[in-house]
């Protein structure tokens, strides 16, 4: 399908979408919830908290709160003296206040479609510590020969998603934005 | 013509200087740290130490400051394990540095337990930061 059909496509499937919508629910979330439905953003929302921002963005990218549950974050924020081999200890004041901020934000208070995806996708008793570790972005990257991640020094691992979505800090994921480094621009 | 106000004040706010600079941050450590024991800090003593291969249990390979801050501070650094680049820590090139004691505390204490596998000793500590102020 040609760019200009697909949007009429979309603008027409969503405009009947809405039709139905109106009658069968009335709740006002129906911006996020079209985004989410018609794949319009492939995005999370963005990391806007700024402690969280400069205390957890000195050693890696801010990673989008909406890509693990709170549950994940509330392991991660207990066991900063040993973070992935690292020491990443904070302060009780500015622990809780990030901690509270990432369970606020997290993937089970998200509406965003990975979001939603990512938490569908995760046993419900599985506390995984690390965003590359859901069932959710694994799948997603499965496809990805190795040496266009661990063994890209430009990338070195998966853990680097900024390395490839060059919006990634700012919660984006489309397509359109992917460059991995040594491979240049993706297409399916 | 244009307005050299703004201009004006942003030159005016370069000459003031600021409520807390890398040199009383870092002073007010080094009394600290005399306070606890240490001695005449030195930077010579701190460029070594700042060079100085460790290898704490677990660790594959021997780390050091300059692991990831390299050998020369005046030059931006690069995280080893996740690649991220980092700042110059010299105030001299990045005034940012080395002006908020809390701020250095933290990391002194972060990078010494992952770099020697140990919290850095006072004299470790004042003679890094005299080099570090040195340059
Ligand atoms: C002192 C450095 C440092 C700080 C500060 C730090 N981290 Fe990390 N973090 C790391 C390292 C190292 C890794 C492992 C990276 C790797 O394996 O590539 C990591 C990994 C992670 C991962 C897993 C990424 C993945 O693979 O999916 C998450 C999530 C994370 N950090 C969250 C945080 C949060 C939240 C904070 C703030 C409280 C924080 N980090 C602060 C060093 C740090
Ligand atoms: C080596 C480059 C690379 C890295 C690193 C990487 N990705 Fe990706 N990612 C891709 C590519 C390429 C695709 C598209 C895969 C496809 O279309 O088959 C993708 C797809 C995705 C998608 C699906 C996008 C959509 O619209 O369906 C999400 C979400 C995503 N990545 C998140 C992440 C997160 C989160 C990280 C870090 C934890 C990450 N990626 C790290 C290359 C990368
Ligand atoms: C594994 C990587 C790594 C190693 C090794 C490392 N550091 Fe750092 N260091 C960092 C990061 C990341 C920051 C925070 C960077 C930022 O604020 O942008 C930092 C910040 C600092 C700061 C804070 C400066 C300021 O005022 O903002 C000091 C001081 C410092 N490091 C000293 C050291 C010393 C001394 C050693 C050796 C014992 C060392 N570092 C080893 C990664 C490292």
């Amino acid at each position: 399908m040609g760019r200009v059909t697909r949007v009429i496509t979309g603008l027409a499937a969503a405009g009947l979408f809405l039709a139905g919508w109106q009658v069968s629910r009335g709740d006002d979330d129906w911006g996020n919830e079209l985004a989410d439905r018609w794949g319009s953003a492939s995005r999370v929302a963005t990391a806007d908290n700024p402690v969280y921002r400069e205390e957890c963005g000195s050693c890696h990218m801010v990673y989008p709160p909406g890509l693990l549950p709170a549950r994940s974050w509330d392991r991660i924020m207990d066991s900063l003296n040993d973070h992935f081999g690292d020491n990443a200890e904070l302060d009780a004041a500015t622990k809780a206040e990030i901690t509270r901020y990432l369970s606020a934000n997290s993937a089970d208070r998200s509406e965003y479609r990975h979001s939603r995806r990512l938490l569908r996708t995760l046993a419900p008793d599985s506390i995984p510590l690390r965003i590359t570790e859901t069932p959710y972005i694994r799948h997603e990257h499965n496809e990805l020969p190795a040496q266009a991640v661990a063994g890209n020094p430009d990338v070195r691992s998966l853990s680097n998603c900024n390395a490839c979505h060059t919006q990634a800090e700012q919660g984006s994921f489309s397509e359109s934005e992917i460059r991995i480094p040594g491979f240049g621009s993706w297409d399916d | 013509m244009k307005n050299h106000f703004p201009a004006l004040l942003a030159s005016l706010l370069v000459t003031i200087p600021p409520a807390v600079s890398a040199s009383s941050a870092v002073d007010a450590l080094l009394d600290e740290y005399r306070g606890q024991g240490g001695g005449t800090f030195n930077a010579e003593a701190g460029r070594a130490f700042w060079n100085q291969a460790f290898t704490p249990p677990g660790a594959a390979e021997p780390r050091r400051c300059a692991s990831c801050h390299t050998a020369d501070p005046g030059k931006p650094g690069k995280h080893l394990r996740t690649g991220k680049p980092i700042e110059p820590l010299a105030p001299s090139v990045n005034a940012q540095r080395l002006s908020d004691v809390h701020e250095i505390e933290k990391w002194l204490k972060r990078n010494c337990e992952w770099t020697v596998g140990r919290t850095c000793t006072v004299q470790e500590k004042g003679d890094v930061l005299t080099y570090l102020r040195t340059l």
